[in-house]
C-alpha cells in the first residue's frame, strides 16, 4: 500500500514571511492591485476618438460586462454611478482568486480569510452608509427592520430576523462565502496532487499507472477552478449590488 | 455505531486520541450533512431555472442573475458546513 501523509493545514496555507509582516499572500495582493490599476492606466492613455486597441478592448469588456451584467441586471439605471467601485472590487477579488492555479503562485490570496473579511466589511460599510444617506438613519433602519405590509403582531418575530439576516449575517455570508469556496478548491487540488505524487512514485510498480486517474482528475479541478475563480468574484460583486441597491431604493 | 464504539475504546485508552477519533469522525458527519440540504436546493433551483428559460428565452438574462443570487444563498450554507469541517478538523 501507499502512504499517504496529508500535511497539516497550517502547511498548505501559512506561508513563510519574505521580510516580516510580508509574505506571498501580500504580494499576490499587491500584484491584484496592481495590475487592476495599471490595466486601466494603460487603456485611459490611448487615444480616444480612434478604434480601440489592446488593453482599452479589455477594459471596456470588463466595464460593459459590469454594466449589463452586475448593475443593469440589479439596480437598475439609476445605479450606474456604483460601476467604478463593483468594477474595481471585481477586478480585485478576481486577480486575487487567479492566482490559485497559475503556476509558482498555487495560492489564491482570498483563501486566507483576512482579505474576504476586509472587503466584507468594506461591503458593511458601504451599504449601511448608502441606506442611511438615502432614507435617513431612523429611515433607514425603519424599513430594514420593519418591512411595510406585515401584519403588526408579527413585527415581534420579524424585526429580530430582519437584524440579523440584514445587519450580522450578510457580511459574514459574504466573507465566509468566497473564503470558504477559494479553500476548498485549494485544499482538493492540493489533494488530488499529493494522491498522484504519491501513487506515480509508489513502491509498488503496479501502483504507478493508476497514479493517471487522479492526475486526470487534478487537471479536470484545475480548470473547474478557473471558472470558479471567476464565478466567486461575479456573486461577490452581483451580491453588493443587490444590497446596495435594496439599501438606496426599499420599495424593490 | 462503529465509529461511536471505535471512540469509546479510544478514550478508555488515551484521551488526547479520543479527541482526535471524535473530532475525525465528526468532521466527516458536519460536512456530509450539511451537503444534504443545499445539494437537493441547488439542484430544484438551476432545473426550475432552465425551464423557465426554455419557456421564456427572452427572460433568460434576468433569470440567470437570479438564479446565481439563490445560488449563491443556498450555497452559503455547505460552505459553512465545510468551514466547520476545517474547524474540527484542523483547529
Amino acid at each position: 500500500m501507499i502512504a499517504l501523509e496529508f500535511p497539516p493545514i497550517n502547511e498548505i496555507l501559512r506561508w513563510k514571511d519574505l521580510v516580516p509582516g510580508f509574505n506571498k499572500i501580500s504580494i499576490i495582493a499587491i500584484l491584484a492591485a496592481v495590475i487592476a490599476i495599471g490595466l486601466f492606466l494603460a487603456a485611459t492613455r490611448q487615444d480616444h476618438n480612434s478604434a480601440p486597441k489592446g488593453s482599452r478592448n479589455l477594459a471596456e469588456a470588463i466595464v460593459e460586462f459590469i454594466e449589463n451584467g452586475v448593475v443593469m441586471q440589479t439596480m437598475g439605471r439609476d445605479g450606474l454611478g456604483w460601476t467604478p467601485f463593483l468594477l474595481s472590487l471585481f477586478l480585485f477579488i478576481y486577480l486575487c482568486n487567479v492566482p490559485g492555479i497559475i503556476p509558482f503562485f498555487q495560492m489564491p490570496a482570498t483563501a486566507r480569510m483576512a482579505i474576504p473579511m476586509f472587503l466584507a466589511l468594506l461591503v458593511w460599510v458601504v451599504y449601511n452608509g448608502t441606506g442611511i444617506k438615502h432614507q435617513g438613519f431612523f429611515g433607514y433602519f425603519k424599513s430594514t427592520l420593519f418591512p411595510p405590509g406585515v401584519p403588526k403582531a408579527l413585527y415581534i418575530l420579524v424585526t429580530p430576523i430582519e437584524f440579523i439576516s440584514a445587519i450580522i449575517v450578510r457580511p459574514f455570508s459574504l466573507a465566509v462565502r468566497l473564503f470558504a469556496n477559494m479553500l476548498a478548491g485549494h485544499i482538493l487540488l492540493v489533494t488530488f496532487a499529493l494522491l498522484s505524487e504519491a501513487l506515480f512514485q509508489a513502491k509498488d510498480k503496479v501502483l504507478i499507472p493508476v497514479g493517471i486517474l487522479p492526475f486526470f482528475m487534478l487537471i479536470f479541478l484545475t480548470s473547474f477552478e478557473v471558472l470558479v475563480a471567476f464565478l466567486q468574484a461575479y456573486i461577490f460583486t452581483i451580491l453588493t449590488a443587490v444590497y446596495i441597491g435594496g439599501a438606496a431604493h426599499p420599495e424593490h | 455505531m462503529e465509529a461511536i464504539a471505535r471512540i469509546a475504546a479510544a478514550a478508555a485508552a488515551d484521551p488526547a486520541e479520543a479527541k482526535n477519533t471524535a473530532a475525525a469522525a465528526s468532521a466527516g458527519y458536519a460536512y456530509g450533512l450539511a451537503a444534504i440540504g443545499p445539494g437537493i436546493g441547488i439542484g430544484y433551483l438551476v432545473g426550475k431555472a432552465v425551464e423557465s428559460m426554455a419557456r421564456q428565452p427572452e427572460a433568460a438574462g434576468m433569470v440567470r442573475t437570479t438564479m446565481f443570487l439563490g445560488i449563491a444563498f443556498t450555497e452559503a450554507l455547505a460552505l459553512i458546513g465545510f468551514v466547520v469541517f476545517i474547524l474540527l478538523k484542523f483547529a
